[in-house]
């Protein structure tokens, strides 16, 4: 914020010596947790995720580059508010939430719920976020990030995250984010909707697509045409779910 | 120290807030009494003279600035100079010995990694800490590696094999 001449703060408290908040575990009922301070190299690293929750696993590595991986942090991006940041609309596909501590003690805001526009929060202004969380999933998780970037590190053209939970063939759960089409992150509810007691037919996804690209809002701007980030949405969400059909011999 | 000249308002205060830290760089322990503002890239540049560390972007993109923080490279213009305090900073002035060039500066050389040299003390300090973590890397590795740093002359190609020449030195010593 400040080297985007953003802020200009008169005093800036760093948290990065406060122990014990590095942290990204499981709970025992399902849920993940990532701390404060957890970078981005370290989820990126993760075998939690890699085993538990892949549509954070596939968004890790595509987070800026991999050195300011080493600083960055989960948190910090979702505080950040940038529209075009990746971990914004994969919290939002999961449901997470954030728990932010304050001198009145906690309290807990889902991430959809955080954001009050461009580089805004809901966070009073002596309160910081000290975890999110990631529900625990409705049966088995599975899901996938995409983003077009014009080189690594540059800000997102299009970024698109979905996240199933599913019992069997069927959809118990699930959740579209979209980043960098829209003033904020766009939750594709619609496109929910269509996924949700269903399973995934090529009839399915095509709704599922065609719904999330029409819950964007993008812009034309030097990274592409509205209607050719509409499109990317549209091509993005259908390829995640494609991949995650399984095959006859996986689903016996 | 921290600042060359600065134009303050006729009522300001007369004292600007200082914090003293100690930073070992290169393997050397040095303290200095800095503004809490003062950029990481600064301190080591304007404070210590270590001018091997360049600033291109200053926004984080480009990676000009790369120093190895703990022996993590980080972009050394997104940290203030307090934050290290008390951690060990390696520049690329750390890298050569007293009489020969480390394996990475010699594999620039041979292999023409580097046109004007503005991104190189980055592009160093980024593959000291992939070789330091992975000594025998494939190609796709040191471009992953590498990807948080520009180079505007080389297209890269010379980059990638100044690594590789790197790290089959450091293999054979």
């Amino acid at each position: 914020m400040i080297k985007l001449r953003f802020a200009s703060p008169e005093m800036l408290v760093d948290i990065n010596e406060i122990p014990d908040l590095d942290y990204h575990r499981v709970d025992a009922d399902g849920s993940i947790h990532v701390g404060a301070l957890c970078r981005h190299a370290d989820l990126e690293r993760s075998s939690l995720l890699a085993t538990r929750q892949p549509t954070m696993a596939a968004a890790a590595p595509l987070v800026a580059d991999p050195i300011v991986r080493n600083r960055g942090t989960l948190v910090g991006s979702l505080c950040h508010a940038d529209p075009q940041g990746d971990w914004a609309s994969v919290m939002v596909s999961l449901d997470a939430s954030v728990v932010a501590q304050g001198r009145n003690g906690r309290r807990t805001i889902p991430v959809r719920e955080l954001v009050r526009g461009p580089f805004q929060t809901n966070l009073a202004y002596d309160e910081i976020v000290v975890e999110a969380i990631a529900p625990a999933p409705m049966g088995e998780a599975a899901g996938g990030y995409l983003k077009l970037e014009r080189r690594v590190g540059d800000y997102a053209t299009v970024g698109v995250a979905v996240s199933i939970d599913r019992t069997g063939d069927e959809i118990t759960r699930a959740g579209i984010g979209l980043s960098g089409v829209g003033g904020s992150t766009i939750s594709a509810d619609d496109a929910v909707q269509v996924l949700v007691g269903s399973s995934l037919t090529a009839d399915v996804i095509a709704e599922a697509a065609s719904l999330a690209a029409q819950a964007a809002q993008p812009r034309t701007d030097h990274r592409g045409s509205a209607s050719y980030k509409r499109q990317l949405v549209s091509v993005f969400t259908s390829r995640i779910l494609t991949r995650l059909i399984r095959s006859e011999e996986e689903a016996a | 120290m921290t600042s060359l000249f600065q134009e303050v308002s006729p009522g300001a205060a007369a004292e600007t807030p200082t914090r003293q830290i100690t930073v070992t760089i290169n393997g050397e322990r040095r303290s200095a009494v800095v503004e809490p503002r003062l950029l990481l890239a600064h301190l080591l540049r304007q404070g210590f003279h270590l001018t091997g560390t360049h600033t291109g972007c200053d926004t984080s993109n480009c990676g000009a600035c790369t120093v190895l923080l703990d022996g993590t490279p980080v972009k050394s213009c997104t940290l203030f100079a307090v934050q290290a305090d008390g951690h060990d900073v390696m520049t690329v002035e750390g890298l050569a010995g007293p009489s020969e060039l480390h394996a990475i500066q010699e594999g620039f050389k041979e292999e023409h990694g580097l046109q004007c040299g503005f991104c190189t003390p980055g592009m160093m300090m980024a593959s000291k800490a992939l070789l330091d973590e992975n000594p025998n890397p494939t190609e796709d590795e040191i471009r992953w590696a590498l990807s948080g740093n520009l180079c505007r002359c080389t297209g890269y190609q010379n980059i990638v094999k100044a690594v590789m020449w790197a790290a089959k030195k450091l293999e054979d010593q």
